[in-house]
């Protein structure tokens, strides 16, 4: 009797979640009931297979990549927390935020996380730089079949070369934030959640 | 003081008087009266194409100046797909939204209700309240389960039973049309009680539209209770899989009165053979028309899902009809995933009733230069605009089966696209995701 989405999520939980994340008390449950139904196995985590089971996610090009910035380095499962930290990284920057307490611990969906969290789709290795070779491997994701090797090289080439100020032929995280410094990375990395 | 009048003043104002006068005679002449008569000498053409000429000489002077100098005239066109790194975040935030709400997943799970009908099953939210509300709930389940259930129990087996024992009567019949005549009548009977063991309130629209032969009918499917809701009001053959146990008797049972289409579960997978029965019968006149559910599995009622083409291919007329359950009596949905068929019987018929409403819709033809699944997409925008319903493209399939490689493939050819023309643009043009 009753549901699984009230029983289960304690209002402490919620609490640690406000914090750390930042979203609403209602956003808070609606996603709970959204991680729920996505969680076949009813075990209360999510595997790559919950996330596969989404059809628009499944054909994204970068699909497979997405899922796995979900997952915590190594494991196979994640959990409501984590779940809930991931997103917290779409959440858009409200401008009351921006003038709050400045020794407090920068936000999950500070410009700075938005920008480590699109570099490290690109990073797979996780050594905090941009290789020929991983950046390679993101195109060829991102095009199909439609764009020959070489071409795909040399737009690999080219793109490193105007982002690599220190010569080492790939392309480190404040490398990576000078080239994007004019983009509007706040509103590209957003999404509307509903109260 | 006498003006000093020159003898050049006089000329010069002579001069300035007769190019003045020529200067408006010829404005009124080639301008003015044409405009008046609508009538065109053709001037500003030749105008124009005076000036095209001498461009396109200035143009050749200069690209030959510039060959003989060795400089660059033109900005080089880059030869390559413009890629940015910023790409990423199109993709990035397409996913996300993806994962926070979707709208394929939550057409396989049942519709959750704003109000509270005294079923806990409907309303996610419910806790306890109040005394009062309680109570009342504990009074739903007690008629319901006490009273409402047995009741419907009882009408059901008699409905079944009856159905089994007329319908291998009715086949003993040697003359024909007395055959066909009263096994119409024993299904519709049999499906009468059966309508009442749900207690289903059904409302008709449209009933001038029914149709007794040749055809093919078509519905958008919720549950298999559907078919019960339509054979109700007419006289269908039906088209499905051979089940075993007690769906394989009533399916033996039925088609020794009445013609109906029962597939192997081999015979299934061959398009060809389906698409010949099912064309066979339809040229038959004397047949009953054929209920299809195009979509191929139960969808939870708030959308109608791609319809799959092969019922379209035949050629025939297409008789729609829209099916819409009042969620607020009972979700009538069958999750096959969670329920099976006995515990989705028993929900029903604890329920408090199913209430729907039925339109049917004006026959559809497939027009010239339309293919099959061209037409099944414009059956599918009727039935959802009638009965109110998103119209989605997606394919019911995937609440079991994984979605196709070939989109992802799609997906990755459109950004190609994206990056080839933004290399063939200006500058100012590029191309953008967004």
């Amino acid at each position: 009797m009753g549901s699984r989405a009230s029983t289960l999520l304690r209002e402490e939980e919620i609490e640690e979640i406000k914090k750390e994340t930042g979203f609403s008390h209602s956003q808070i449950t609606r996603l709970y009931s959204r991680f729920t139904s996505l969680d076949k196995g009813e075990n209360g985590t999510l595997s790559r297979e919950d996330f596969q089971r989404i059809p628009e996610l499944a054909i994204n090009p970068l699909g497979d990549r997405i899922i796995n910035a979900f997952f915590p380095e190594g494991e196979d499962q994640v959990n409501f927390r984590g779940f809930m930290r991931t997103l917290a990284h779409f959440r858009p920057i409200e401008d009351n935020e921006k003038s709050k307490n400045p020794t407090a611990s920068e936000p999950l969906n500070s410009r700075t996380n938005k920008l480590l969290f699109a570099f490290r789709l690109y990073d797979l290795d996780r050594d905090d730089k941009i290789s020929r070779d991983e950046l390679l491997q993101v195109l060829r994701m991102m095009v199909g079949v439609n764009i020959s090797d070489e071409q795909l090289g040399s737009i690999a080439d080219r793109t490193i070369q105007e982002a690599d100020t220190n010569g080492d032929n790939s392309i480190s995280f404040n490398e990576f934030i000078k080239v994007l410094e004019k983009v509007d990375v706040e509103q590209k990395m957003s999404i509307r959640f509903l109260h | 003081m006498a003006w000093f009048t020159f003898p050049a003043d006089n000329l010069l104002c002579r001069c300035l008087g007769i190019s003045i006068t020529v200067w408006f005679t010829l404005l009124f002449v080639f301008i003015i009266m044409p405009a008046v008569l609508g009538v065109s000498f053709g001037i500003r053409s030749f105008y124009m194409r005076t000036l095209l000429k001498i461009f396109e000489w200035a143009t050749l002077r200069m690209e030959l100046g510039a060959k003989e100098k060795n400089q660059e005239l033109y900005k080089p066109l880059r030869s390559e797909p413009e890629f940015e790194m910023a790409d990423i975040f199109y993709f990035c935030r397409r996913g996300v939204e993806s994962i926070v709400d979707d709208e394929v997943t939550k057409r396989f799970s049942a519709q959750e209700l704003k109000s509270w009908n005294l079923l806990t099953r409907s309303n996610y939210n419910f806790r306890h309240i109040s005394l009062r509300l309680t109570v009342l709930w504990g009074l739903g389940i007690l008629i319901r389960y006490g009273v409402l259930l047995p009741l419907r129990v009882t009408l059901a087996v008699t409905g079944i039973c009856l159905l089994l024992v007329l319908t291998t009567l009715v086949a003993f019949l040697p003359n024909a049309e007395l055959r066909s005549y009263l096994s119409e009548k024993v299904h519709l009977m049999c499906y009468r009680i059966c309508v009442r063991a749900l207690t289903a309130i059904i409302t008709y629209h449209n009933r001038y539209m029914i149709f007794s032969n040749g055809g093919i009918c078509v519905a958008n499917h919720t549950t298999p209770i559907d078919v019960i809701i339509l054979a109700n009001d007419g006289c269908y053959s039906l088209v499905g899989q051979v089940h075993g146990g007690l769906m394989g008797m009533v399916q033996r049972a039925m088609v020794k009165s009445s013609s109906h289409i029962w597939f192997e579960r081999s015979e299934v997978k061959d398009r060809h053979l389906v698409a010949k029965r099912l064309g066979d019968h339809v040229a038959d006149k004397t047949k009953q028309p054929i209920l299809v559910f195009p979509e191929g599995t139960c969808i939870n009622n708030t959308s109608v899902m791609m319809f799959k083409k092969g019922s379209f291919e035949i050629g025939c007329t297409v008789y729609p009809v829209a099916i819409k359950y009042d969620p607020r009596f009972g979700d009538a949905f069958w999750n096959s995933s969670k329920f099976g068929m006995v515990s989705y019987l028993l929900r029903m018929m604890s329920s408090w009733a199913i209430v729907c409403s039925v339109w049917y819709l004006p026959p559809m033809n497939r027009e010239e230069g339309e293919d099959a699944v061209q037409f099944a997409n414009r059956v599918k925008a009727a039935i959802a605009a009638q009965g109110g319903l998103v119209d989605l493209i997606w394919d019911g399939g995937l609440k079991r089966a994984k979605v196709k490689d070939v989109f992802k493939e799609e997906q990755q050819k459109l950004y190609s696209k994206v990056l080839v023309a933004r290399h063939s643009g200006s500058a100012n043009t590029r191309a953008s995701l967004y």
